[in-house]
């Protein structure tokens, strides 16, 4: 777009009036641009449906978002030093980050484990390491959510058992399990059965939880990951509200009420650097997920129509040049998320280009957030940008370009057909291709990267993970073999692979293998004998 | 004249994170070299044998899992042990300064960081890769 710039000032790159994700923004937005809205029907006071401002009625001021930091490294017992440091900084819920081998469902020993144990997480193997994770914890009294996907099932019921033997009621216990299975597919990878089996742990656990722990988040349909490999705004907004119904329409499938489960849905989105389009996702996406929950499922309960979500700052807009720089970015993409209306928020560290985040650059990340909700006044007005004619524009037309890819994918068949065709997974390779591209050609500049370029970068102090913990998990790991019943283990992996062949909930059979001490590689390989193992075909 | 030069591009280890390994790849494809894309997971002995089997005068590995001092010995010594010394390596990913003197040690040329401009890689690709002259 051309436009006059002064010739000696160039302000930004030339593709300056475009967003982050590509879409071309006009220099001025007047009543004109907003007067198809009608006020009730398409925004309505926060609190009231369609939920464009917001899902609480007062917003922040009746409870300000979650601080939720995702940590976790090592063993058990480091990341239990770090989330009693976080809660003892004013964290308010945990956030349980594991490691490659655990995400896989392979135990330390296992020959694809080796040299990745507690390298970008922590290591969970079996119970044992699950109650050192949240030794001198008290499960009733926080939150804890878990990044978790392909066997979040089994480190759920791991959970379950460390709460029973605290003594905290399972009906009372909060927090959430990832859960996403399909965004692994799309976007993440880290899938282990094929998509038909993985929904049948998924709507298990909706089924489990509907009964027996009422106040858990089942499930957190995840943009984040989505949008880290390449999507655009508009892409990430469509695909985890189809995968959102794809997953309601699989736990109806499976003969569950909509309302039964849908309540406990909760999402995860990105927040990146466009600060106006990021603002205008949120809002997107509560009123196409209010409209899908009553209008195309009929869902009668207003909380199954409410889209409550947890946002994190862009990884990848992280540069490992002049790293200081990711402070300032992280602190403008989580304002984003917090203008936005999320329920809680992670922020990343300045360091997480080079290595998983030292102590001090946690503890800034936090602050990062104290600062926005204790000194801007942000929190103090609900949804305080509503009404801008840009703002609103821009949530109108991310809803329209979302709604275009639903079309799409219903006329597929729905999410896993269109996973299968490789659908979601081109459309992001080639928004990843085109934003690379800008970013070579100096269309769009990344400040320290391609322009303000410094030749010696200041090095900063990272944390560095050793083997160390490898070796202490492989030692845990066999004297958690040599000390427990093996007969009892092998009968209740024989039952939980038997409950695979049939339709029968298989959260009571992994919760059986769980108190037994049953790793996760062998609960995880008594379902891979049943179902087998999903390989995507790599294309370029 | 020469002919063009052969990548193979491997996402070794547990991590799916496959979003830089895919980008770099088509860069180096439309800069005019012939790319092999292993897909996921892949041990150092199939990387190795790829490397082999399609004649690579570069292999190009991306690691963000902090698994690299793990992983890139063992492929250099594979390397070394099927006699294709030759074989330029380069690693993307996220790799921690301390390891960086490490893996240049063990012969790895090439090691960028996130926020590496493709055309670095290019550039440096075409200097260090192997020359592949044949009479046309």
């Amino acid at each position: 777009m051309k436009s006059a710039t002064s010739d000696t000032q160039r302000p930004a790159g030339r593709g300056a009036f475009t967003t982050v994700s590509g879409r071309q923004v006009a220099p001025l937005y007047t009543p004109a641009d907003i007067s198809s809205l009608n006020y009730r029907r398409d925004l309505a006071d926060p609190g009231e449906f369609p939920y464009t401002r917001g899902i609480h009625a007062t917003g922040y001021r009746g409870k300000l978002w979650t601080m939720r930091q995702f940590a976790g490294f090592g063993t058990p017992e480091e990341t239990n030093e770090r989330y009693t440091q976080l809660l003892a900084a004013g964290g308010t819920g945990l956030s349980v980050a594991f490691d490659l081998p655990t995400l896989m469902g392979r135990d330390p020993d296992h020959e694809l484990s080796l040299g990745e144990v507690g390298k970008c997480g922590v290591n969970v193997a079996s119970l044992a390491d699950m109650e050192a994770l949240f030794s001198g914890i008290d499960l009733g009294a926080v939150t804890t959510s878990m990044t978790i996907n392909s066997p979040a099932a089994m480190i759920f019921a791991m959970y379950l058992v460390v709460a029973e033997r605290q003594g905290a009621g399972w009906q009372t216990l909060s927090g959430t399990i990832q859960n996403d299975i399909l965004k692994e597919f799309i976007a993440q990878k880290e899938y282990i059965y094929p998509p038909r089996p993985s929904m049948r742990l998924v709507t298990d656990v909706f089924a489990f939880c509907a009964e027996q722990v009422p106040k858990w988040n089942t499930i957190s349909v995840s943009g984040y990951h989505i949008r880290e490999a390449g999507a655009t705004a508009a892409q990430e907004l469509a695909f985890t509200l189809r995968d959102g119904v794809e997953y309601v329409q699989y736990g109806i499938d499976a003969g569950l009420d909509v309302d039964a489960f849908a309540p406990r849905i909760s999402f995860f989105f990105n927040s990146h650097s466009d600060f106006f389009e990021e603002i205008a996702k949120y809002r997107a996406a509560r009123r196409i997920w209010a409209h899908v929950m009553r209008d195309r499922f009929k869902a009668q309960n207003p909380r199954s129509w409410q889209l409550r979500c947890h946002a994190q700052t862009a990884g990848v807009s992280l540069t490992a040049q002049q790293p200081y720089n990711n402070v300032v970015r992280t602190a403008l993409q989580a304002l984003a998320a917090v203008l936005g209306g999320a329920q809680s928020l992670h922020t990343n560290s300045l360091d997480e280009a080079l290595a998983l985040p030292t102590a001090q650059a946690a503890t800034l990340a936090l602050r990062t957030q104290q600062i926005i909700a204790y000194e801007t006044g942000v929190a103090g007005v609900v949804d305080p940008l509503g009404g801008s004619y840009f703002l609103e524009t821009l949530t109108r037309d991310l809803e329209e370009e979302a709604m275009a890819h639903f079309d799409a994918i219903d006329g597929m068949g729905g999410m896993v057909e269109a996973i299968e065709r490789g659908y979601p997974q081109k459309e992001i390779a080639e928004s990843a291709y085109r934003f690379q591209q800008a970013v070579e050609r100096g269309d769009r500049i990344v400040v320290g990267v391609n322009e303000f370029v410094e030749e010696d970068d200041e090095a900063i102090g990272t944390l560095y993970i050793d083997h160390a913990a490898g070796e202490r998990q492989l030692a845990r790991l066999a004297q958690v073999k040599a000390t427990r019943d093996n007969r009892a283990v092998q009968e209740s992996l024989g039952r939980l692979q038997d409950g695979a062949t049939t339709g029968v909930n298989l959260m009571p059979l992994l919760l059986d293998a769980v108190r037994a001490y049953a790793t996760i590689g062998e609960m995880c390989d008594a379902l891979r004998r049943v179902w087998g193992e999903y390989e995507e075909i790599a294309v370029i | 004249m020469s002919a063009k030069i052969r990548v193979v591009i491997a996402k070794p280890g547990l991590d799916g994170h496959d979003r830089g390994a895919r980008v770099i790849a088509r860069a180096l494809r439309d800069a005019g070299m012939e790319v092999i894309y292993t897909g996921l997971r892949q041990t150092p002995e199939q990387i190795v044998a790829a490397a082999l089997q399609e004649d690579a005068d570069v292999i190009g590995l991306s690691i963000l899992s902090g698994a690299h001092m793990h992983i890139c010995p063992a492929v250099m010594a594979l390397l070394a042990q099927k006699g294709l010394r030759d074989v330029l390596v380069v690693v993307g990913g996220i790799i921690p300064d301390v390891d960086i003197p490490k893996l240049k040690d063990m012969g790895v040329q090439g090691i960028f960081l996130p926020g590496t401009l493709m055309q670095e890689i290019v550039d440096f690709i075409r200097k260090h890769a192997r020359s592949r002259v044949e009479s046309v």
